[in-house]
């Protein structure tokens, strides 16, 4: 079967672009598809758009926070695929079909995720500029199942930087997180 | 970042294929270190060929008795990896004092080999150096160079290799195993990294039309008597200041075979095998490891804000060699050093 005219205009149109962007030599776009807190979003992204801008200039999430955008203070921390990465330096093409985890989708159900809570519970930020960062750290550290002391949790949480100093009191709140049972969180491939 | 094209390499003769026909493309695995160098103006590729999806992420034995790690295994998986907490305990420490476990998360063991000195000229694309820009000069000799090489440096460059896990590797004798145009080679650790000399802006051996598809580890992993002794500002996350692995094979109180590779002094992994040499047939003890100390330090040289870190890396080596030796390893989680 010939294509119908509008496939036909289209294709056309799209060819047209693309010569378009080859005279401004601009790279194309890309297509990719996010699964962010469980639900699809498609996207059509420039291939240098990290995950970070991606969450919270295209998405619209702007729970997961920018601090240094170098990978040297982990505010930008989400989980992909159930890991712990910083999404600051993380290009979005590259996580294209992966499932993302940001601090907005850790609450179930209108309850808080044991973490949320237990960061209340223990007063473990002041500014809270790190502290979605932290949250969604310190449940990939829980994934980890590598931490079992407050000591491997602060090695383990040292990616994570606060600038306020409630280091202390992020370490009692991971504790008392990692006292309940892991079933409760959710799982990596971790 | 400045504008470039993706795209994706289907198998490794196609990521071969890729970076050869276009001058200024670049592999991009991890991208902890390259998305940073990209953000800065330090690198400015015109494509972006992804290898995350090739595969290469298995760790396996070889015939040898050694074990083969795939480039794109993530660093956290290398580190936990059973095998490697086993047989290649140094390694997994050297691993694990590096960077933050999201970074490690990220990190591909090829690319590890492959990140940039963290020299803050190179980084600073306002400053002349002649890693970014061959012939503009080096602006760390005279300038704030704290950090900076006591071993093998030259007039054109005085950066460090950033990387902890290479450290662990030269103490190993590792090999690369690359793949470019003209079939596969395996390369010795020890000839991967390059001193400045008067090329500072080639880090490595490696051509560029070639990649990194593993990593090979002889059977002998020092696994006993060994230590990973880092030496920082803070005590996590952050670059070292000098480090050491050691290595020992110990015989009734004497030195059988040894391994000594130090991080933070120099532009690669730096070893000394007439220190090694020394120690081997030599008593486990103090004044041995002193000895060996003086030895790799004979020729080395401070650049005034440095000058600290001779001092610091004699006193490193004779401590993680008497850790290795009493077969109590540095704790990466409890940093006192003992």
């Amino acid at each position: 079967m010939a294509k119908s005219s509008a496939a036909r205009k289209s294709t056309a149109k799209s060819s047209a672009a693309r010569e378009e962007r080859k005279k401004l030599s601009l790279p194309a776009k890309m297509t990719i598809t996010l699964h962010v807190n469980g639900v699809a979003k498609k996207l059509s992204l420039a291939p240098w758009t990290t995950l970070l801008d991606a969450l919270r200039i295209h998405i619209g999430l702007t729970g997961t926070k920018k601090g240094c955008d170098h990978g040297q203070c982990g505010a930008c921390t989400v989980l992909v695929d159930g890991r712990r990465i910083n999404s600051c330096l993380t290009l979005a093409v590259m996580k294209d079909g992966a499932q993302i985890t940001t601090i907005e989708g850790l609450a179930k159900d209108g309850a808080l995720h044991p973490l949320q809570q237990a960061f209340i519970d223990h007063d473990a930020f002041q500014c809270g500029y790190c502290t979605p960062g932290q949250i969604c750290s310190a449940v990939g550290l829980i994934n980890e199942a590598r931490a079992h002391s407050a000591e491997e949790i602060r090695e383990l949480m040292s990616g994570n930087i606060c600038r306020c100093g409630a280091y202390p009191n992020i370490v009692a709140a991971i504790e008392q997180a990692m006292s309940r049972k892991p079933a409760s969180l959710p799982k990596g491939r971790a | 970042m400045n504008n470039f094209e993706f795209s994706r390499a289907t198998d490794v003769a196609d990521a071969v294929r890729q970076i050869t026909t276009e001058p200024g493309a670049a592999f991009i695995a991890g991208g902890t270190n390259l998305i940073d160098l990209i953000k800065e103006g330090v690198t400015k590729p015109s494509r972006l060929v992804d290898i995350t999806r090739l595969g290469l992420d298995r760790i396996e034995d070889t015939s040898d008795g050694g074990l083969r790690i795939g480039a794109l295994v993530p660093n956290s998986d290398l580190a936990y990896h059973p095998e490697i907490a086993k047989r290649y305990p140094l390694l997994a420490s050297a691993i694990l004092a590096g960077a933050s476990p999201q970074l490690r998360n990220m990190a591909s063991t090829g690319g590890n080999l492959l990140q940039r000195t963290r020299c803050f000229y190179f980084y600073d694309t306002t400053t002349p150096c002649n890693k970014r820009e061959p012939g503009s000069g080096c602006s760390a000799i005279d300038g704030l160079n704290r950090m900076y090489a006591i071993l093998g440096a030259s007039e054109h460059c005085i950066a460090t290799h950033p990387s902890d896990m290479c450290v662990a590797l030269a103490a190993l004798e590792a090999r690369v195993l690359a793949a470019g145009r003209n079939g596969e080679r395996s390369i010795a650790f020890a000839d991967f990294h390059r001193l400045p000399g008067d090329t500072p802006q080639i880090d490595t051996n490696l051509s560029k039309d070639e990649i990194i598809t593993a990593l090979e580890l002889p059977p002998d992993g020092f696994a006993k008597n060994y230590s990973y002794l880092k030496n920082r500002d803070r005590l996590s996350y952050a670059f070292a200041l000098v480090s050491v692995a050691a290595g020992l094979e110990i015989e009734n109180g004497m030195i059988r075979q040894a391994r000594l590779v130090l991080g933070g002094v120099a532009h690669k992994p730096w070893r000394d095998r007439e220190a090694e040499a020394q120690l081997s047939g030599a008593p486990a003890a103090r004044e041995s490891f002193m000895r060996a100390a003086e030895t790799l330090l004979n020729d080395a040289r401070g650049f005034g804000h440095n000058d600290f870190k001779i001092e610091l890396a004699r006193r490193a080596i004779v401590r993680a060699l008497s850790q290795a030796a009493s077969g109590t390893p540095q704790s990466q989680i409890d940093k006192r050093v003992r």
